[in-house]
C-alpha cells in the first residue's frame, strides 16, 4: 500500500473540492454511490467493485452521460465493518446521494440498509450474499447482482454428496453473519437429503493462533469433508494445519475462501480445496470485453466480483435511462420489469430483488489456480 | 486416550504461544507496575521483521538455515529495539505521574504501531514462509504433534528455564528483583534503576520476537493485527497465573491454553472462551492476584 504525503493528500481534496462544485454549479448530475470495503482486510474483494463501475461509469460518460447527464460517483470506504457502514450510508444520503452500487460484506449491508430505506435509495450489491437481505421482505430498496448464501450452500452439498459422494460431513463456521448463516444452510439441506450424516456442527473463533483442538475433533468423528462458511484467513489456518495432521479430509467451502489471497498464504496445501463461486462466465462477450479493458487500464487480471459489480452497474445505469430519471419507485420498477444485457447474459430481478439468472459453480485449486470443475 | 492425549498436545501449542508472549506482560509488570498493551504489537513487529529479512536472503540464495538464524536474530535485534525505545519515549517520561497515564499511553503506543505496520507495510494477509522445517524423524508422529509444535514447546521450555536462571543467579536478575521490590531502595544501594527497566523490556521485547517468528511460521500468515489477538490472550494468561510472577506466567498459559483445548475438543469450539474466561472469573474470585500473584493493597 502507498503511503500518501499529507501534503498530496491536501492537495488532492483541493481539487477535488474545486471539481465538485464546479460539477454542482455548471450541470445537472446523475450521483451514483459506490460503498464497499476499500481498505483493511478484505480490501481485495472491494477493489474490483470500484474499478468495475468506474469503467462502466467512464464509458457512458464519454458517451454522453444517462439521457444528457453525466454521472458523478462518490466512492465511500465502509471496510467492511457495519458500525463504519451506517456512518458511510448517512454520508452518502447527506450527499444527495440515491443510487448505491454496494456495499460488499453482508453485515455491513444489513447494518446499512435501513439507512437507505428511509432515504429511499436503490442499493444493488454486487456481493452480499445473506438470504435475509431479499428473502426477509423487509428491504425493497436492495437488489443484488450475486446468488443468496442458500442458492451457494445448495451447491456446496449437492456437490459434496451426489460428485464427491461423502457420507460424513464436518460443517465448521467463524460464527461471523456470513459463514454461520452459510453454515446453517449447509445443515439444512444435508438433513433434508438424508444421504449424508453431519458429524460436527462447530463455531470457531475468527483470528486465534491455532485451531489443532478443533482439526482433532474433525478427524476423530472421521469426517471425509469439511464443509467450512467463512473467509480465507481462517480456512488457510485450517487446512494448513489438517494437511500438516496428514489429513486427507476433502475442504469445501465458499466465495469467501474463492480468492487468490487463499492460495497464496495456503501454498502447496491449498491444492485440492473446492470453494463455490460465481459462475464462469468467460464465454459472454460483455464479460470478454469488459475483462480486456481491465487489464489494459489497470494491467492485471480483475478481482473478485468485478463481473458482479460490472453486472449491478449496466443494470442501474440501463434503468435510470429507461426510467428518465433517479426517482425511487421509477427506477426500482424498471430493474424489476426490464431485462438488462449483462455480463452474465440477460438478467432482470425477481420482486424480492434477486436476479433471475446468476447461479453458483463448484472451483478447485489445482497446480495454484482455482479451475471450474462443475 | 489417543483422543486425550491428542487434545493435551494441541493445549500444550497454544499454552506455549500465549506463555511467550505473556512473559513480556508479566516481567514489566513486575518490574514497574504497568501494563505494557503495546507488547502484542512488538510481537508483530517481530513477525513482519522475520518475513521481511527472511525473503530478502532467500533471494540472495542463503542456505536454509542461515536464514533461520539471521532471521531470528535480525527479529530480535529489531523487536529489542523498539521495546526499548517505546519505553524511552512513552513510559520514562511517565515514570512518577499517577499510573492511569502510563496506561493510556500504553493504549497509545499499541494503536500507533498497528497503524504504522498497517500504512508502512499492507492491511493484506501475507504469507510467512516455513522457516521451522518439518523434521524427517517427526514423519512417524505427524499425525499428532507437527515439527512446528515441538519447536514451540522446546523453545518455551529452554525459554523457562534460562530466565528463571537469569533472575534467580545474575547480578542483572538480583537487580531487576530489588528493582521490583523497592525502586528508591534499589537506587540507594547503587543500582541503576533506568539502566534495569531498559534491560526488562529488551529481555521481553526478545522474547516477543521470538515468538512472534515461531507463531507466524507455524500458522503461515501474518497482518498488522495479529499482535492484538495474541496479546489479549497472552494477558489473560497472565493475569490468570499472577501478573507480576514469572511462574505464573506460564502455569496460566497452560491452564488457559489447556482449558480451551479441552472445551473445544469435548464440549463445542463455540464454548472456548466461555469456558476460558469463566475459569478466569472463578480464579480471581477465590485468588485476587491469580494464582501465584502476591496480594498486595494498592491504590489504582
Amino acid at each position: 500500500m502507498n503511503r500518501i504525503k499529507p501534503v498530496y493528500l491536501f492537495l488532492s481534496i483541493i481539487f477535488a473540492l474545486t471539481t465538485l462544485s464546479n460539477s454542482a454549479f455548471g450541470t445537472e448530475t446523475v450521483k451514483i454511490g459506490v460503498a464497499g470495503a476499500h481498505s483493511g482486510n478484505l480490501a481485495s474483494y472491494g477493489l474490483p467493485t470500484v474499478n468495475a463501475v468506474k469503467m462502466v461509469v467512464d464509458k457512458l460518460n464519454a458517451k454522453g452521460g444517462i439521457n444528457g447527464k453525466q454521472i458523478e460517483l462518490f466512492i465511500e470506504d465502509d471496510v467492511c465493518k457495519p458500525e463504519v457502514a451506517t456512518n458511510t450510508a448517512t454520508k452518502l444520503i447527506s450527499q444527495g446521494v440515491n443510487m448505491i452500487i454496494g456495499h460488499i460484506c453482508s453485515g455491513a449491508t444489513k447494518a446499512a440498509l435501513p439507512i437507505y430505506r428511509d432515504a429511499k435509495a436503490i442499493v444493488i450489491s454486487p456481493s452480499a450474499t445473506n438470504p435475509d437481505l431479499t428473502q426477509s421482505g423487509d428491504y425493497p430498496n436492495f437488489f443484488r447482482t450475486i446468488a443468496s448464501d442458500d442458492a451457494q450452500a445448495r451447491t456446496e452439498v449437492d456437490f459434496a454428496i451426489d460428485v464427491l459422494q461423502v457420507k460424513k460431513i464436518a460443517v465448521i463456521h467463524d460464527k461471523g453473519d456470513y459463514g454461520k448463516g452459510l453454515a446453517e444452510f449447509a445443515q439444512k439441506f444435508i438433513k433434508e437429503s438424508d444421504k449424508a450424516e453431519i458429524v460436527l456442527f462447530e463455531g470457531i473463533t475468527p483470528d486465534a493462533v491455532d485451531y489443532s483442538a478443533v482439526i482433532q475433533k474433525i478427524k476423530r468423528f472421521k469426517a471425509d469433508a469439511v464443509i467450512f462458511g467463512g473467509y480465507h484467513p481462517e480456512a488457510s489456518k485450517l487446512v494448513t494445519q489438517m494437511r500438516k495432521k496428514r489429513m486427507k479430509t476433502l475442504f469445501i467451502s465458499d466465495d469467501g475462501v474463492k480468492d487468490d489471497t487463499f492460495i497464496k498464504v495456503a501454498g502447496k496445501y491449498a491444492e485440492g480445496v473446492y470453494a463455490t463461486g460465481p459462475a464462469d462466465v468467460s464465454g459472454n462477450p460483455i464479460t470478454q470485453a469488459a475483462r480486456e479493458e481491465h487489464k489494459k487500464v489497470y494491467n492485471e487480471s480483475p478481482g473478485a466480483f468485478f463481473e458482479n459489480a460490472y453486472a449491478a452497474a449496466l443494470a442501474l445505469t440501463n434503468a435510470i435511462e429507461q426510467a428518465n430519471s433517479t426517482d425511487y419507485d421509477a427506477v426500482g420498477n424498471t430493474l424489476r420489469t426490464h431485462d438488462v444485457a449483462t455480463t452474465f447474459g440477460t438478467i432482470h430481478f425477481d420482486a424480492k430483488g434477486d436476479a433471475t439468472g446468476i447461479g453458483f459453480s463448484m472451483y478447485q485449486v489445482q497446480d495454484g489456480k482455482y479451475v471450474q470443475v462443475q | 486416550m489417543d483422543y486425550f492425549i491428542e487434545l493435551f498436545l494441541s493445549g500444550l501449542t497454544r499454552s506455549s504461544i500465549y506463555a511467550l508472549i505473556a512473559l513480556g506482560y508479566t516481567m514489566v509488570y513486575g518490574i514497574i507496575g504497568l501494563i505494557n498493551f503495546a507488547h502484542g504489537e512488538i510481537y508483530m513487529i517481530g513477525a513482519f521483521t522475520a518475513l521481511i529479512v527472511s525473503t530478502v536472503l532467500a533471494i540472495y540464495g542463503f542456505p536454509f538455515f542461515a536464514i533461520v538464524a539471521l532471521t531470528v536474530l535480525a527479529a530480535i535485534i529489531w523487536s529489542s529495539a523498539y521495546g526499548y525505545t517505546v519505553e524511552k519515549i512513552a513510559y520514562k517520561p511517565l515514570r512518577n505521574a499517577p499510573r492511569l497515564s502510563p496506561l493510556i499511553s500504553a493504549i497509545g503506543m499499541s494503536i500507533f504501531l498497528q497503524n504504522y505496520v498497517l500504512l508502512a507495510q499492507t492491511s493484506d494477509f501475507l504469507p510467512f514462509p516455513a522457516l521451522i522445517p518439518e523434521f524427517q524423524f517427526m514423519e512417524p508422529y505427524a499425525h499428532i504433534i507437527g515439527s512446528s509444535d515441538l519447536v514451540i514447546l522446546l523453545t518455551t521450555i529452554t525459554v523457562m528455564v534460562l530466565l528463571t536462571l537469569l533472575i534467580k543467579y545474575t547480578k542483572t536478575g538480583q537487580a531487576m528483583r530489588a528493582t521490583s521490590q523497592d525502586k528508591k531502595m534499589a537506587m540507594l544501594v547503587g543500582i541503576n534503576v533506568d539502566k534495569i527497566i531498559g534491560i526488562t523490556f529488551i529481555i521481553g521485547s526478545a522474547l516477543a520476537a521470538i515468538g512472534g517468528v515461531l507463531i507466524a511460521s507455524h500458522i503461515g500468515q501474518i497482518n498488522f493485527y495479529i499482535g492484538f489477538i495474541a496479546g489479549i490472550k497472552a494477558f489473560t494468561a497472565a493475569v490468570l497465573g499472577g501478573i507480576g510472577s514469572i511462574p505464573g506466567a506460564f502455569l496460566g498459559s497452560l491452564i488457559l491454553g489447556l482449558t480451551e483445548s479441552f472445551a473445544t475438543g469435548y464440549v463445542s469450539s463455540d464454548y472456548e472462551d466461555v469456558f476460558a474466561f469463566s475459569l478466569l472469573v472463578l480464579i480471581l474470585i477465590f485468588r485476587p492476584a491469580g494464582l501465584l500473584g502476591k496480594s498486595s493493597i494498592e491504590k489504582v
